[in-house]
């Protein structure tokens, strides 16, 4: 046992130590805040006052497109032609033309840009005269904006979940991002650092020091202190990649004061902020018309999610996460650890990935295109039962609600596929390891299983 | 005593055998050769020693027990593929390894240190094995062979890939081994390569042992009693004593393999020649391993 201990710490600290290591283990972090923080910083840098001047011949709009905070108008009088002078002297954004019409025919408005002029800002300009012209028939038709906002009706479904646990809060989005995430961080942990295995492998056959190690320990030791210790390597860089995300962030949208990111910080003032409205606004229920529509949707919303969050299980989830998570990088582990002992350098592996990645890409893809619509499907059942796709998609499965017996099948038949996995594996790897120049196929292989060695 | 007893060694893989019902000892404290042509079954042999594969049938007793997991502790294994860790330090590399062996850090630690010094690498202990020139590397897993200071040392074509100067001070170190209690198995193909060496032989071809012995007895055993004449002068050899097996004549130099022949001693071939020509070199011929093992092997096969 001290022995595969040793071979724990020295795959384990080779790796950790490792430059490539160290550096996409800080990197990812700041890409990541990049990726989050870059939008919100774009929307902010360019939301920049715009100033429209307008040539209203139809004197429609007269007095009623409004200065906005982020959109100013200058209306002109004159010809077009003047106008358009007028505007080639200014820097301003673009010059609005609205023709002679009637509010029933309200066509010919034109936009004069120095440059092209954003999609942004037409669209606004198209809403406000849009809602202009509506307001405009709306009074024709002896309605006003007011009498509007009151018919106008916003739903939002709650949806409930009776199921034999008593009630409960459903949020469908919540709970499919919550198992998507998780079964999309095992594909590629079991990508990742399967594949790294499969390279300590060849790499100590290529490097022949196999052979000195195996004079001192059993290849099977050796094969599971690579295993164990890259697992270690992986769930070290995983936890890092958490903290150092939160930190970057956070950092981030301190140092430029956007909350456009959605730091969990943030979000969760917004939660209660949100969650404290919505008491008086049950409490007030028929007077909620006096809020602007706007302002009660994003409330709505943001309540939502944060009761979708609560509602999940959160430590069966990640107690899940966590036992799919190795159960799944250990099965196909050693399977990619039998591969780099079949195989003499890396180009010879692509025929005996296929086998190991097919099974992988199907419950990925099938995750999304069949669970994830119908959790409690046969496929999904099926698919999360057995062990070369349950640790994907049970993960994907758990959010929604799992019968625990399901769950206990689908586990104890993961750590059995385990073991069955690293016996093949194991079998193979005592004898590849040993075996140089030879061309293998899956005759040879499986005879291997049965060598006496 | 002898340190490793193999007896009734046999080994088949899938389609071939590569031990067939092979056994000896090895005696403590010696240097032997174990020699035989490549694919004659010498590495299955080994790796079986050392614990790597196990035999199909027939037992190996280390040092007069039967040979347990834990006796690889007590052996040393330099194996014909090397190799090392390439991006692992040198120093590192050999705490590893000898920890694997089952020492502690705190032991291993003193004996690099000693070996270290003995082989004036300390400035090496922090590069990296890539880094190091290919005799650099061969004699830091020579060291990591030896560190754990086992009784049973085995090394499979260890001259194979040193220069002649590191080969040297290998030889040198070897002895010494040799000296303070080790027993050294030598693996190899180029057997005048460790004639010189080894107490002890046995020879082994198409996965059998064709003999074994102490190279002294064995080379007596193939003594043909057959000895090389150099000299001045027209040689003719008339009496029933002595055959002339070959003769060249060369501008009145002659030179000449002579056997001895009904109990004549080489005392009575001087006396026989030195009254017809001028000896100039007479010199006994003493088969080499490898005469020996080709004489042996078309023997077996003649049979």
């Amino acid at each position: 046992m001290s022995k595969v201990w040793l071979i724990i710490q020295r795959e384990y600290l080779t790796r950790v130590r490792k430059k490539s290591f160290i550096i996409m283990t800080l990197l990812t972090p700041i890409l990541l805040a990049a990726f989050m923080i870059l939008p919100g910083l774009l929307i902010t840098m360019s939301g920049d006052t715009e100033t429209v001047m307008v040539l209203d011949e139809s004197g429609l709009f007269e007095d009623k497109l409004q200065d906005r905070e982020d959109l100013k108008f200058i209306p002109l009088a004159g010809s077009l032609e003047q106008a358009k002078m007028a505007y080639q002297e200014t820097d301003y954004t673009a010059l609005l033309y609205i023709p002679e019409m009637s509010i029933d025919n309200p066509q010919g408005i034109t936009l004069y840009g120095k440059k092209n002029t954003s999609l942004q800002t037409q669209v606004r300009l198209e809403n406000t005269l849009e809602k202009e012209i509506e307001n405009q028939r709306f009074l024709a038709s002896g309605l006003d904006r007011e009498t509007l906002d009151k018919i106008e009706a916003n739903v939002k479904l709650s949806t409930i979940n009776l199921s034999g646990e008593g009630e409960k809060d459903n949020n469908a989005i919540i709970t499919s991002i919550a198992g998507v995430a998780g079964a999309v961080i095992i594909y590629f942990f079991i990508f990742m650092y399967g594949v790294q295995i499969m390279r300590g492998v060849i790499e100590e056959k290529t490097s022949r020091i196999v052979e000195v190690m195996i004079s001192s320990v059993k290849p099977f030791q050796l094969m599971m202190g690579k295993i164990i210790g890259i697992a270690a390597v992986g769930l070290t860089q995983f936890l890092l990649w958490i903290v150092l995300s939160f930190v970057a962030v956070t950092a981030v949208s301190a140092a430029f004061g956007i909350d456009a990111a959605p730091s969990p910080a943030a979000q969760f003032a917004a939660g209660q902020a949100a969650a404290q409205g919505e008491e008086e606004e049950e409490a007030t229920a028929t007077s909620t018309v006096d809020n602007p529509p706007q302002e009660n949707e994003v409330a709505n919303t943001i309540s939502d999610v944060k009761r979708g969050f609560a509602n999940l299980n959160i430590a069966l989830i990640f107690g899940c996460f966590l036992f799919y998570f190795l159960g799944g990088y250990l099965l196909y582990g050693s399977l990619f650890g039998a591969i780099g002992a079949a195989v003499d350098n890396e180009t010879d592996t692509q025929q005996f990935m296929m086998p190991i990645t097919i099974p992988l890409i199907i419950a990925f893809i099938m995750s999304y295109s069949v669970v994830l619509k119908n959790p409690d499907g046969p496929v999904a059942f099926w698919m999360s039962i057995i062990p070369l796709t349950s640790p994907i998609v049970m993960m994907v499965r758990v959010p929604f609600g799992v019968p625990a017996w399901e769950l206990l099948l689908s586990m104890a038949l993961l750590i059995a596929g385990f073991i069955f996995t690293t016996w093949i594996a194991s079998r193979i790897y005592r004898v590849g390891i040993l075996m140089y120049g030879k061309k293998i196929n899956y005759k040879e292989l499986s005879k291997w299983l049965f060598y006496r060695v | 005593m002898s340190i490793l007893k193999i007896e009734g060694v046999t080994k088949t893989y899938a389609n071939h055998v590569a031990l067939d019902n092979v056994s000896f000892e090895i005696p403590t404290g010696c240097i032997f050769g174990l020699l035989g042509p490549n694919g004659a079954g010498k590495t299955s042999l080994i790796r079986i020693i050392t614990q790597i594969t196990g035999a199909d049938s027939g037992k190996i007793f280390f040092k007069g027990d039967r040979l347990r997991p834990n006796h690889i502790k007590d052996i040393g294994y330099l194996p014909e593929e090397r190799g090392l860790y390439k991006k692992m330090k040198v120093g590192e590399q050999l705490l590893y390894l000898t920890q694997l062996k089952g020492l502690s850090k705190a032991d291993a630690k003193a004996r690099i240190k000693t070996w270290v010094d003995r082989f004036e690498i300390r400035d090496w202990l922090n590069k990296n094995i890539e880094d190091l020139s290919k005799g650099m590397q061969q004699k830091v897993q020579f060291i990591a062979t030896v560190l754990h200071e086992p009784s049973l040392i085995i090394l499979d074509e260890p001259f194979s890939g040193f220069d002649p100067i590191n080969a040297n001070l290998i030889k040198d170190e070897i002895l010494r081994l040799r000296e303070r209690g080790a027993t050294i198995i030598f693996s190899t193909h180029r057997m005048e390569s460790v004639e010189e060496l080894c107490d002890y032989i046995a020879l082994i071809n198409q996965a059998q042992k064709v003999l074994d012995g102490p190279v002294k007895e064995v080379k007596d055993t193939y003594k043909t009693d057959t000895f090389q004449v150099i000299g001045n002068g027209r040689l003719l050899i008339t009496s029933p004593d002595f055959q002339v097996m070959e003769q060249h004549d060369n501008h009145g130099v002659f030179r000449a393999n002579i056997r001895l022949l009904n109990n004549t001693t080489p005392n009575d071939l001087l006396r026989y020649l030195i009254q017809r020509v001028e000896i100039h070199s007479f010199i006994e011929l003493v088969p080499s391993i490898n005469d020996i093992f080709i004489q042996k092997v078309k023997e077996t096969h003649h049979v």
